[in-house]
């Protein structure tokens, strides 16, 4: 009953944020604000992450490839599909989850309990579409982008692997591997994850942050919510998402 | 005017607004008063539409304002300004941004335009020297200054205050107390202050909504409380000592 209650309160909200912003001006005013705090200011995460997975991808696949009858070059090929089809989308948005997630629920949580969003409410301000709206779109437009940066990163992690450690695989094997059956729908599968990621991650913890009562614990709970939640639905959505479109 | 029309108001099993029938006046500061817990703030958060009542009407000049729908009610609240009693700023703008957001978003002034008001509310409620300062960087009086200012940036109709004062020194409350004061007569606003604070009361109320327990116990003006024979309303107002003796002292003048 619970989980119907807040699915309802959940649709409502989004009901409320996907009207027409008040003020386009404004609005094109906070989305430039929101894409520099989400998307931008996750690069670096993103891109640490991504070079040291790669790295270690490569290493595994050459070891766990380790057989007379596999060519070597699919080494390079197993790192660029593992980035392309599950690392550069799901493990990414999990980390970001925990970083944009956190973060959105805290804001909109602090908001909420010092009177914030009353405040935007009594001048006649939809506060759910004008605080929430922006960071959706921020998310939904900046997330591919940096999937693509992951993708790429990851395969230089795997290159830097293949240049100083050519007993794992030779640089040539694995540029060869790199090029090998590369099947393009896959980056149009990870780029619509992605970005329907994108939506879950940052409404879900708009929600939690939002409906925020009580004082700083609560907020702090609202936060820790607003990741476990965005994780669980991020992993519920990859299997939806594989299911309907890779097979 | 504001008109509140038998307004109930429950959460769960506890019934914290009763029945409760009040009018608050244009160009008066109307004041609501009572105990902690007695149901002020949640009349007030009534009328500005932040809870809804279970049953009764609110009126702003003849408006109704609780069955409408939201598109409804945002058009009554843009002649409504707020000052909450933790001032409420936008603590990721600074004062000029927090002044000058409802005329971005209400307004199609031209940049000059909105400059030149926000500097004018700014000025009328004593902001001179800290438009590009943070709300973490200012004092609470200040801080309350510059939620007045915004408050008064579209010309309200009707001006709300959650306890104004709280967390002020008697100094800078009684400061606050007369720009309400003057705001409110200046602009002909309807003003609704919710309070507990005596130097308050006697400073500026003009017409005072006494909630007890819920109801609606007593409704007057200052000089009225001093001739009250309302025994809940004497308890409240002279319970401390010195009150009692200006309450002597005014009637044995």
């Amino acid at each position: 009953m619970n989980l119907f209650v807040t699915m309802g309160k959940y649709f409502s909200l989004m009901g409320s944020v996907l009207s027409k912003p008040v003020n386009r001006k404004i609005f094109f005013r906070r989305l430039k604000a929101e894409i520099e705090q989400i998307g931008f200011d996750s690069v670096g995460i993103v891109c640490i992450v991504s070079v040291f997975m790669g790295a270690v991808l490569t290493i595994q696949m050459g070891i766990n490839f380790e057989s007379p009858i596999i060519p070597r070059y699919i080494i390079g090929l197993s790192t660029r599909d593992t980035m392309i089809l599950e690392f550069s989308s799901t493990i990414v948005c999990l980390i970001l989850s925990g970083r944009v997630g956190s973060n959105i629920a805290s804001e909109i949580g602090t908001m909420r309990i010092t009177e914030q969003i009353d405040a935007l409410e009594i001048m006649g301000v939809n506060s759910a579409n004008y605080l929430i709206l922006p960071k959706i779109v921020a998310a939904f437009f900046t997330f591919p982008f940096l999937a693509l940066l992951s993708i790429m990163l990851g395969i230089v992690g795997g290159f830097f692997i293949a240049f100083t450690s050519p007993d794992i695989v030779t640089v040539a094997d694995y540029i060869y591997g790199l090029h090998y059956a590369f099947v393009p729908f896959y980056v149009t599968y990870t780029v619509v994850k992605i970005a329907v990621f994108a939506i879950l991650i940052t409404s879900i913890s708009a929600f939690f942050g939002y409906y925020t009562e009580g004082g700083a614990l609560e907020v702090g709970k609202s936060s820790t919510k607003a990741v476990v939640y965005s994780i669980i639905a991020v992993l519920l959505f990859n299997l939806i998402l594989t299911q309907v479109m890779l097979t | 005017m504001i008109e509140v029309v038998n307004v109930n108001k429950t959460f769960g099993e506890k019934h914290v607004l009763k029945d409760i029938n009040a009018t608050f006046d244009a160009g008066k500061v109307n004041m609501i008063i009572g105990r902690s817990g007695s149901g002020k703030t949640v009349l007030l958060k009534n009328i500005v539409g932040l809870v809804t009542p279970e049953t009764g009407e609110i009126y702003f000049d003849g408006r109704e304002f609780v069955k409408v729908d939201e598109k409804r009610k945002r058009e009554i609240r843009k002649d409504m300004g707020m000052v909450f009693q933790g001032s409420a700023l936008f603590t990721s703008n600074n004062v000029e941004e927090n002044v000058m957001l409802p005329l971005d978003l209400f307004t199609k002034m031209s940049k000059a335009e909105k400059q030149k008001r926000v500097d004018f509310c700014l000025d009328r409620v004593g902001i001179v020297n800290s438009h590009h300062s943070f709300p973490s960087e200012i004092s609470g009086g200040m801080q309350k200054r510059v939620a007045i200012a915004r408050a008064i940036a579209l010309n309200p109709k009707y001006l709300f205050c959650d306890e104004p004062n709280s967390g002020l020194d008697p100094q800078t409350s009684i400061l606050i107390d007369q720009l309400i004061k003057e705001i409110t007569v200046e602009y002909n606003i309807t003003t609704i202050v919710n309070t507990h604070d005596m130097n308050s009361i006697m400073e500026i109320g003009d017409n005072i909504c006494f909630i007890y327990q819920g109801n609606k116990w007593w409704q007057g003006s200052k000089d009225d409380i001093f001739t009250t024979d309302n025994p809940e309303l004497n308890d409240f107002v002279f319970a401390s000592n010195l009150y009692k003796k200006i309450k002597k002292a005014h009637n044995d003048e």
